[in-house]
């Protein structure tokens, strides 16, 4: 609601967070370079407009996307106990709802297109650049619902970035190496701003509305997850791909 | 005379308000569908939440065309010219600001450590006054920034140096589950969900710049593969330093 009671002190908020950056950029340019400012008008508006467009970004978040996160979590976690069933699997709907929001949100996004064709070019169409997308996809969206999964059980979260680790580094070692750095790279890449809010308040909502959770200890993870996963179906694609390859020439 | 440079801005905020769309479209329509098929209750508040779902498409897209205009051509110019220049103190100095002053730009890790912040205030680890909750946030920011000045500076001499990055990031590895076993339980799972949300809108693309120039500057190495990364390494100190600073707090 901050926005509608204070749309200046928010304002003031964001300048204080984007002025840094424009700060150092300038600094660089004319103290180290020692070089002057190209178009500093185009400069300023182009700060205006992402002060404005980041105020605006920040207000809408707690009007839209926390609240939704929250309730999503609270709608579902109640469906959830009114069965009788065993508590993991009596939260279906929810880990449905984690899927489907991890892998529609990743497989059209714009960064990841992109890298997506560089890597299709880059390896001579080996691998192909929606197989890489589907991949990267498929590993968000396990990613998410076996975090919800997580905080439904209860179980610690450094188990499975541990055991996550392992597989990591022991497909590292088998993997083809062209492919390591964008499989690395690709857990980063793929967590959109819009995206990274709404997870984070599902989790959230979801470890305050399941009995004996709390959301400081059993509340985080998800984002965790989600830039985890794609590393391991990212290289385990690029197995597949190695594999079939190498049968096919080995038949020939 | 001036029709140019305004119809240009305008074509480019209409691409920026579809990309914006297209962000959102997915987790619209999944959510419409849990609504109607699965849940079928009243969504409360409605009218606020279309509202705050206008102004994050409006914001983000005023966000992205602002930064293509203003920011991104200096950032981009100004990392060529120091992976060009040759001196390498300067250039680790530049790679240290540019991690560093990108991530505490970035919208995602403002939503997400303040709602880090909210968390721990309602468990009672910090005292639930807005001020508290504000500086805790603030701290938390400002260690991952840091982390992400420290990453790209170690990717740089990464690329320079020809240092393998498997071997970084197993190490890493390790260091990550050091840390988890002495860091205090209530921060670990905020650590580890801020490796994935610092690298976004503002830093992949002038850190992506900065690994594309230099490796394109060095002779035998390739834009692709040593250009990427920078953007592991840079999810991957922000854990690392987050528990640390845990390990003061609490």
């Amino acid at each position: 609601m901050e926005i509608f009671l204070d749309p200046m002190k928010l304002l003031l908020a964001t300048a204080k967070d984007v002025l840094p950056v424009l700060g150092l950029l300038v600094l660089f340019q004319m103290v180290v370079l020692r070089k002057p400012l190209p178009r500093p008008g185009r400069i300023i508006f182009g700060f205006c407009l992402v002060l404005v467009g980041m105020a605006c970004f920040l207000g809408g978040l707690d009007l839209a996307l926390f609240p939704v996160g929250r309730t999503m979590a609270l709608q579902l976690a109640k469906g959830a106990q009114s069965g009788g069933r065993e508590i993991w699997a009596a939260y279906g709907w929810i880990y449905l709802f984690a899927f489907l929001v991890g892998f529609s949100t990743t497989i059209a996004e714009p960064s990841l297109i992109a890298v997506a064709n560089k890597a299709e070019e880059a390896s001579y169409k080996a691998v192909s650049s929606l197989g890489l997308r589907i991949a990267v996809a498929l590993g968000v969206a396990v990613g998410i619902t076996l975090g919800t999964f997580r905080i439904v059980t209860g179980t610690p979260l450094y188990i499975y970035i541990l055991a996550g680790y392992l597989v990591v580094a022991i497909q590292t070692y088998f993997a083809p190496r062209m492919i390591i750095p964008l499989a690395y790279d690709s857990g980063g890449v793929t967590t959109s701003t819009v995206t990274v809010p709404l997870v984070a308040a599902l989790g959230l909502g979801l470890a305050s509305n399941v009995p004996g959770r709390s959301p400081v200890l059993d509340g985080f993870g998800l984002i965790a997850f989600a830039s985890l996963f794609p590393i391991i179906s990212v290289l385990g694609y690029a197995q597949l791909v190695q594999w079939i390859v190498g049968r096919r020439n080995r038949k020939r | 005379m001036h029709t140019g440079p305004i119809r240009n801005l305008m074509k480019a905020l209409g691409v920026a308000l579809l990309g914006a769309c297209r962000d959102l479209a997915p987790i619209v329509i999944v959510i419409a569908l849990f609504q109607l098929l699965i849940l079928r209750q009243p969504f409360p508040d409605l009218v606020s939440v279309l509202g705050g779902l206008a102004l994050v498409v409006v914001g983000l897209s005023f966000f992205v065309v602002g930064l293509d205009i203003g920011l991104f051509p200096l950032g981009e110019t100004l990392a060529e010219e120091f992976a060009r220049k040759g001196s390498l103190v300067w250039l680790l100095v530049f790679a240290f600001a540019l991690g560093f002053g990108t991530t505490v730009a970035e919208p995602a890790l403002i939503a997400v450590t303040r709602e880090g912040a909210r968390a721990a205030a309602e468990a009672g680890l910090i005292e639930n006054i807005p001020a508290a909750v504000n500086r805790y946030a603030l701290h938390v920011r400002l260690t991952v920034a840091l982390s992400v000045g420290v990453a790209i500076v170690l990717g740089v001499l990464r690329i320079l140096r020809g240092w393998s990055l498997p071997m970084i990031v197993v190490g890493g590895y390790v260091l990550v589950m050091v840390m988890t076993f002495f860091a205090p339980k209530e921060i670990v799972g905020l650590a580890y969900d801020l490796g994935g949300v610092t690298t976004s809108t503002v830093t992949v693309p002038l850190v992506t710049a900065l690994g594309v120039g230099l490796a394109r500057t060095i002779r035998g190495r390739n834009p692709l593969t040593d250009g990427f990364g920078l953007i592991a390494l840079a999810s991957l100190t922000p854990m690392i330093f987050v528990m640390v600073l845990g390990l003061f707090v609490h």
